[in-house]
């Protein structure tokens, strides 16, 4: 058995899987001043009565560090940038204690000007001086050669706890983005690492002894071991949750998923059944990052969302003032209106029918009509944000004639949707649009499915340059020698055989491990007229997915 | 955090499978490194900075522009399409101010490509520049345009679409054209009898440094800009003047293209030549879209810079300062000059060889213009080629006045009946592009 348990603002939800299906749910309130206690009461109550040994493996997808980032409550870091010629590096700085040093590294990953030992050995004094204990060290063009970053790292070990190094964070070229990034995993590293310490001993004194996973923002896992050297790689990974949930219930085509919640809706999408990806990493707490993640827009339209009448014509959201009046609350919203739309005659349609008819009033129609329009509103909103979607995926840049030309343009003719008002939802957007819409299996635990039984995933980068001879995966630690007929067919076998070697490192089963080739570039080096070798990039990574072998839906 | 002080909407589009054959300089390679260090940059996050995705043109929009031999699907590619796209997407978003300005960071290039199209020339086919402009003519009626050349090699190509019309300022600054391709590009090559004087060429000598460059901006190219007020300013903007570039003698650096793109602030900018695709391109490309951002650029340099090695003899720069007078020269005495080459007639005709050294094609052309003080002039092209081809075309200008569209048409009429196998109007005026 699996146990999936999805963090949220609010309530934390944890679902017990079987491999034929989810045997049972729970939902515990969530304390976000103590989210520890909050994860272990769900773990006690989701396995109340349940032999532990039964139990494989738990996913945990939490809001720790993604909190601990947007509150700024992270620990103090000491960064080092090798910035040479471009962009002032200054103008990237994330933190105090922030130096940018001497070194280059150009754009084949040739050194251009050496480092300054004796200017390292003195921030390594000052940083150690102020009390700093996690450092972070990014050179640019460190993915395509990371020696010089190396050298930094030995002569700082020794005196710090630990020590990110840019180019073990991501293979991806952007300088900006790989510093904020390396910044976040040291600034987030202690918080992390000390809950799921906490964690995993609890568990353990429960006799809870299994394989924690941790989610990550792309809709995939990895092991609570390899999350210690990445540990950014879990901020926001709730929305990721919901998605994969829906997955499992997804038809194969291009989808669009709506979780529709109190304040906001998240649109995301999905492409023969896995979702899409930010083209380099998610923006979170005004740092744009190389952290792999869902691409997913939020926006402020939600059950709660305030209802009122502007110049004659009504607005709604983005703001939450509350819950809904049908439910005690200060404002008109949303969730008023569908109350009055489905008229059950409770004691909240009452309430609701209050808060609509001040609506009406305004506008001198029916509520019937008020709440109507209201409804409908809503959905335009959201159907128009689909659109935009839609289209901002299909206008992504690409860089070949082929793409261009025939590079697959996305047709959503199906809307996935879940969240508290999802059936309401899913009727009228149907009716108002021309897409077939359903609402996900279980929505109200699907994020816990999603969450536990997403893949593991990950992803290499390799390039090649044999004028140089060498073919190399920095951020695998890896590099070789080549000779000169080395194809982009060899890279993309040796891309793939580390991409195996990592995933089931980071807590893949090898039955679902299927790789995806996202980039494979070759390109003939000419120096005046003959060609003296081959530039080849290589991207491949783990398809996300959810894992075989358990059905996600069940009887 | 980093913010662009102007909007600038950048295209990018390496065709990465596409080369005019796998060693050509034109090659998939080219762009590589550019894309490798604007990437690690992050340009494309900055706060300001937006790419776009390239539209493709239209073959009208190709029509507009050009007379193609035997037609326009014959004489192009895909690529083609999406270079002279690429420009256009950007002055389309500039247009539509969506941005304040804008590069197009694509290829092939074009500048070299003229009216009639028998084939490829100094790498180019379809003149993008060109084929952007007319498309922003047409869709938003814009009249005044300057295009500054300052591509290395003289802009042959956009110089001959423009050389009748006296509503593009077309200046090509460039290496001395006895000492490099294409061989043209002189003082006295300044525009046709309805438009004399907005045709402007400067050769610069030799190891030429960014201290003789800028002079020129300063000294020559603004001060006639200041005068022209142009609606739009275009920079084709080649970066084979680069210090490292092979096939090239000049000695301009990154922070000098940057320096130069401040001084002339384009509207819109579009990549043409530039061959030193590692040591030149990843700066340079750096360098002018910070310029146009609005952005510090001091910090880029390339890792092998040395402005002492660099820096100009005072034989240069004396001949820079002589060339600089005499081109305003020119254009301060182009009534005098035009009234010079009309002479009495009614028309203006020249005859020329014109060699597509890509495609190795030999064409000749005779061309015939209408003397015309109320429009740009109808003109009437025959070429024929090498590969067998020929052409009787007839061009009527976007603002043509009755009689010269008059004149057209009948042209147009005779030649049909003529011996030519392709015969072709372009009627800018009612844009209206015929062939039979």
């Amino acid at each position: 058995m699996i146990i999936g348990l999805d963090v949220g603002g609010t309530h934390t939800d944890v679902v017990l899987l079987e491999k034929s299906g989810p045997v049972k749910n729970v939902k515990v309130p969530t304390d976000t001043s103590d989210l520890f206690s909050t994860v272990l009461k769900g773990f006690e109550k989701i396995t109340e009565g349940i032999d532990p040994k039964k139990i494989k493996r738990a996913v945990l997808s939490t809001t720790l560090t993604t909190n601990a980032i947007v509150q700024s409550t992270v620990q103090t870091v000491g960064m080092i940038v090798i910035g040479g010629p471009g962009i002032d590096p200054e103008l990237f700085k994330t933190n105090d204690h922030y130096y940018s040093v001497k070194g280059y590294i150009d754009h084949r990953g040739r050194e251009a000007e050496s480092i300054d030992e004796t200017q390292i050995k003195e921030i390594s004094r000052k940083l150690k001086k102020d009390g700093i204990l996690h450092v972070g060290v990014v050179g640019k063009f460190s993915a395509r050669n990371p020696s010089q970053e190396n050298r930094v790292y030995e002569i700082l070990n020794n005196n710090f706890e630990k020590i990110f190094l840019g180019h073990q964070i991501s293979g991806n070229l952007n300088f900006p983005r790989r510093i904020a990034t390396t910044y976040l995993n040291a600034a987030v590293y202690p918080i992390h690492k000390d809950f799921f310490e906490a964690v995993r001993s609890s568990l353990k004194t429960k006799g809870l002894n299994v394989p924690i996973h941790i989610l990550k923002a792309d809709g995939g896992t990895m092991s609570f071991e390899s999350s210690i050297d990445y540990p950014a790689q879990t901020i926001f990974s709730g929305p990721a949750a919901s998605v994969m949930g829906a997955i499992a219930t997804a038809p194969d085509s291009d989808v669009i998923v709506l979780d529709i919640g109190g304040t906001t809706t998240d649109i995301a999408m999905l492409i023969d059944g896995a979702p899409v990806l930010e083209p380099l990493g998610i923006a979170l707490g005004g740092y744009k990052t190389l952290i792999r993640s869902l691409k997913t827009k939020s926006i402020g339209i939600g059950g709660d969302s305030h209802v009122r009448v502007e110049k004659g014509e009504i607005k709604i959201g983005p703001e939450r003032l509350g819950r809904a009046m049908a439910y005690g609350g200060p404002v008109p919203t949303t969730t008023d209106a569908i109350f009055v739309l489905n008229e059950d005659n409770s004691n909240e349609f009452e309430k609701a029918k209050i808060a609509v008819e001040s609506i009406a009033k305004e506008l001198k129609i029916s509520p019937i009509d008020a709440a109507q329009k209201i409804f409908d509103k809503a959905c335009d909103v959201i159907l128009e944000e689909v659109e935009k979607t839609v289209r901002q995926i299909n206008s992504q840049p690409v860089y070949t004639i082929h793409e261009l030309l025939d590079g697959y343009k996305v047709k959503p003719t199906t809307i996935m949707v879940l969240g508290g008002p999802a059936k309401e939802f899913a009727i009228h957007l149907e009716k108002m649009s021309n897409y077939s819409v359903g609402i996900v299996h279980e929505w109200k635990v699907a994020n816990a499915i999603g969450a536990g039984l997403a893949r593991t995933t990950c992803e290499v980068m390799l390039f090649a340059d044999t004028q140089h001879n060498i073919i190399a995966a920095p951020e695998e630690n890896f590099s070789e020698p080549v000779g000169s007929h080395y194809t982009k067919n060899d890279a993309i076998m040796q891309a793939t055989d580390l991409l195996k070697e990592k995933a089931l490192k980071n807590g893949s089963s090898s039955e679902d491990f299927e790789v995806e080739i996202i980039e494979d570039l070759e390109f003939n080096m000419v120096r005046g007229f003959s060609t003296v070798g081959k530039n080849i990039r290589v991207k491949v990574q783990v398809k996300p997915g959810l894992i075989h072998g358990y059905d996600p839906i069940g009887a | 955090m980093l913010r662009a002080k102007n909007k600038t909407g950048l295209v990018f589009f390496p065709a990465f499978d596409w080369a005019i054959d796998p060693t050509h300089p034109e090659r998939e390679e080219r762009l590589l490194y550019t894309q490798d260090q604007v990437f690690e940059e992050g340009l494309f996050d900055i706060d300001g900075i937006t790419e776009y995705k390239p539209d493709l043109v239209t073959e009208k929009d190709v029509q507009r522009v050009h007379m193609c031999v035997p037609d326009v699907k014959r004489v192009t590619t895909n690529s083609h399409f999406i270079s002279a796209g690429g420009a256009k997407t950007i002055g389309r978003a500039v247009m539509e101010k969506e941005i304040d300005c804008g590069f197009a960071l694509v290829r092939p290039p074009g500048h070299h490509a003229m009216r009639v199209v028998h084939g490829g020339r100094g790498f180019c086919n379809i003149n993008i520049e060109a084929i952007m402009v007319e498309f922003l003519r047409k869709e938003y009626g814009i009249k005044k345009v300057a295009i500054i050349d300052t591509d290395c090699h003289h802009g042959d190509g956009t110089q001959d679409i423009y050389w009748h019309d006296p509503n593009t300022l077309f200046v090509s600054v460039h290496q001395d054209g006895r000492t490099l391709y294409p061989g043209s590009g002189f003082l006295n090559e300044f525009g046709g009898p309805n438009a004399a004087g907005t045709t402007l060429n400067i050769p610069l000598p030799p190891n030429t440094s960014d201290e003789g460059y800028l002079y020129t901006v300063e000294n020559a190219i603004l001060p006639i800009l200041d005068e022209f007020k142009p609606d739009i300013i275009i920079n084709s903007a080649g970066q084979d003047n680069h210090f490292s570039d092979p096939l090239t003698n000049m000695n301009f650096s990154a922070k000098g293209y940057a320096d130069l793109t401040s001084l002339l602030k384009p509207d819109i900018a579009v990549l043409e030549g530039g061959y030193s695709i590692e040591g030149a391109l990843p700066y340079v490309n750096m360098g002018i879209i910070l310029a146009m951002a609005g952005l510090d650029y001091s910090n880029i340099k390339e890792p092998n810079y040395d402005p002492s090695r660099l820096s100009q003899s005072s034989s240069v720069s004396g001949s820079i300062k002589d060339i600089c007078k005499d081109v305003l020269n020119v254009w301060n005495n182009r009534d005098a000059l035009r009234d010079k080459i009309r002479g009495d007639g009614k028309f203006h005709e020249r005859a020329r060889n014109i060699m597509y050294d890509t495609d190795n094609i030999y064409e000749m052309q005779k061309e015939k213009i209408m003397i015309c003080d109320d429009c740009a002039g109808s003109i009437r092209i025959e070429s024929s080629s090498d590969t067998g081809h020929n052409l009787f075309g007839v061009h009527i200008p976007v603002d043509a006045c009755n009689k010269c569209k008059e004149v057209g048409y009948e042209w147009f009429e005779t030649g049909k009946s003529g011996s030519f196998k392709n015969t072709l109007l372009q009627d800018r005026s009612e844009d209206n592009y015929l062939t039979s």
